[in-house]
């Protein structure tokens, strides 16, 4: 199994009580929150546990983007990248991903990555995502657009790597009398292409179709063995054999002495992520016309914005993995089989875990579990869709 | 026997669904982002003088939701073909809301077939400082609450959206309304430069409470159009034509006596 580090960058200082006054730390949460100082001490501590990373022998690192909100501080992700793309020697750089409808001009990703793959000699992941609902609150574009932006923005960015230029492209969203990049990716005929998702099923039958790794984010395990099923399933249908490498699982691993220590440990710190910065009304995170009206009315029956949850709850339904390394591994492997995949996206920071938590965290998965799975793959999930 | 008749019509490829009652001058009513369900009280009282005509738009209810359809000025030519076919002519165009700005772009493109405008709350325009409720980002209750003065009203339509096949509706007009109105919200920059083209009689009626588009936006519209008349109703959100039904219809019946007299 390949193992990512993956940071939400947030920004663990905010007062959480006003979060909860809030009733979420998104879009409307004030920005007078945010104190400069502190804020460039997080860039650095986060940089530091990602270089960190690559040190440990992590396969890469994951960088995402969100906007206005003390979740996460990444609203322009290339910015960190482009200050990892020097200082990471071996591990791979993703962007997990660009947000593409938000953007009025996207081939300014197809220059931004490019530059990216250029900087670490094609090492280079390029991630593409629609952005959940929030962002189109904060970032003043229109949700019901929101599919049909992301298929155009993705079309002309791969032609933009692919067709030599300059060529004409008219969509009905963007259109360009030239599109013609300087630079051009590293990677021939571009960067890989990993697509993040809550588990929608058009987004699921597209990634397998187009053979792009499928990345799901925060769910139960019994839920992402369900999704990875269906993309196996979605392959098969396009006549071929998917790869346990094109389905990356998004985690969250704290490591401690014993399973007691590590959940009194992490409690407060991954209850705060999820009861605080996760947090948001239905209406911020769906809204109309962001997903066909079928799937936001499942959500809303499920109403799942709403309940607060333990790490109890997390680690039982297998959205997180917290215990001792001998915990960790047993859980990881009972997980890697259930569901199939061979690529583990790994929080090591979460919440408002502490600097030095963190790195002690990475430190003991670095020498307790990736050793372990170096040479691992799912065992039997292939059965079922074989049979 | 019912009063009007309810059923499907085609316009071009797209079958909307449109309510028709009462014998005298057409008067075609707009309806806003919420859609239209029945047939109100109002339309019953103004079928006694006018042939109400009601069409729910393109996009919402019952209505298809065609390809083409992205913006209202979409819908504003729309309406230009709906006229045509249906050959009404000396037309008192009503639209509330989102209905209203339809009518709007309609009449400026457009007003050899109007004899008189009315708006009522409507949006399509944006004015500086005035604090407005952000519907998109209202919890259903608050969205339904903010849109009446009598909170009693509110409560009932309430009650009625928790019904399974209103649900569809309500996520089907929401998804429609987003589409039209996001960005920019609920305007477009555009159209207060030819609102001068606007040479019928035209009525603004808006509620006093109107948390949507405050009662500023009547002014600002008034200031717009030139002759225009503007008619705020005290106790009422924004949706004079629901909450204040009888005053709504007396104003409407008002404005178009004074016109004959005039002419």
């Amino acid at each position: 199994m390949k193992f990512f580090n993956f940071h939400l960058m947030p920004y663990r200082h905010a007062d959480l009580d006003a979060i909860g006054r809030n009733g979420s730390a998104w879009v409307t949460f004030s920005n007078r929150h945010y104190n400069p100082q502190k804020g460039a001490e997080l860039y650095h501590d986060y940089l530091d546990q990602l270089e960190l990373a690559d040190e440990l022998g992590f396969d890469g690192v994951c960088l995402n983007e969100h906007h206005q909100t003390a979740y996460g501080m990444m609203p322009i992700p290339g910015v960190l990248a482009g200050a990892l793309a020097r200082s990471l020697k071996r591990a791979k750089l993703a962007i997990l991903g660009r947000a593409l409808p938000l953007l009025n001009n996207p081939l300014m990703v197809a220059e931004e990555y490019a530059i990216l793959d250029n900087l670490t000699r094609g090492r280079l992941i390029a991630g593409f995502v629609r952005g959940i609902g929030a962002e189109y609150h904060a970032m003043g574009i229109n949700p019901a657009y929101s599919q049909e932006r992301f298929a155009e923005a993705h079309d002309l960015i791969v032609r933009a790597w692919t067709e030599p230029g300059p060529f004409a492209y008219v969509g009905k969203h963007y259109q360009f009398k030239y599109v013609n990049p300087w630079p051009l990716p590293y990677q021939n005929p571009h960067p890989p292409i990993w697509i993040p998702s809550q588990g929608s099923g058009s987004t699921i039958r597209w990634a397998a179709r187009m053979r792009y790794t499928y990345c799901q984010t925060l769910s139960p395990i019994a839920a992402v063995a369900r999704f990875f099923q269906m993309y196996r399933d979605e392959a098969d249908k396009a006549g071929y054999q998917s790869s346990p490498d094109q389905l990356a699982w998004s985690n969250t691993i704290y490591v401690g002495e014993t399973d007691e220590k590590a959940v009194r440990e992490a409690r407060p710190h991954l209850e705060a992520l999820m009861n605080y910065f996760l947090k948001m009304p239905t209406e911020m995170l769906l809204p109309p016309g962001y997903t066909d009206p079928a799937s936001m009315k499942r959500v809303r029956a499920a109403k799942v914005t709403g309940k607060p949850q333990s790490i109890d709850d997390v680690i039982k339904a297998g959205v997180v993995i917290v215990g001792s390394p001998a915990t960790v591994r047993e859980k990881l492997a009972e997980y890697q089989d259930l569901a199939g995949f061979n690529t583990s996206l790994t929080k090591t920071q979460f919440g408002t875990l502490p600097h030095d938590m963190a790195r002690a965290n990475m430190t003991a998965i670095a020498e307790g579990v990736l050793p372990h799975f170096r040479d691992r793959l799912p065992q039997g999930t292939r059965r079922e869709a074989a049979e | 026997m019912a009063d009007h008749s309810d059923e499907m019509i085609a316009i071009g490829q797209c079958r909307i669904r449109l309510m028709r009652g009462g014998r005298g001058a057409p008067l075609v009513f707009l309806h806003g982002g919420g859609g239209i369900g029945i047939w109100l009280p109002c339309m019953a009282r103004l079928a006694k003088k006018f042939d109400v005509i009601v069409p729910e738009h393109p996009g919402f209810g019952a209505s298809d939701t065609p390809d083409w359809l992205d913006n209202i000025g979409d819908l504003a030519n729309f309406y230009l073909d709906f006229l045509e076919q249906l050959d009404l002519r000396q037309i008192h165009l009503v639209g509330s809301s989102l209905g209203g700005w339809i009518a709007a772009e309609l009449a400026v493109r457009n007003a050899t077939r109007l004899a008189s405008l009315a708006l009522v709350g409507a949006a399509g325009i944006h004015v500086n400082g005035v604090e407005q409720v952000d519907t998109f980002l209202s919890s259903e209750e608050r969205r339904i609450r903010d849109l009446f003065y009598n909170q009693e009203l509110a409560e009932a339509v309430l009650a009625g959206t928790e019904r399974p096949d209103v649900e569809d509706t309500v996520l089907k007009n929401r998804m429609i309304t987003a589409k039209l109105s996001w960005q920019p919200r609920g305007y477009d920059p555009n159209l207060r430069k030819w609102l001068h083209r606007i040479k019928v009689p035209t009525l603004l009626i808006w509620g006093a409470q109107d948390r949507l588009l405050p009662q500023d936006y009547a002014f600002a519209y008034q200031q717009l159009i030139p002759g225009s008349k503007a008619v705020v109703l005290p106790e009422c959100g924004h949706l004079p034509h629901v909450e204040k039904g009888e005053e709504f219809a007396a104003e409407l019946e008002r404005f178009v006596d004074a016109m004959k007299v005039a002419a």
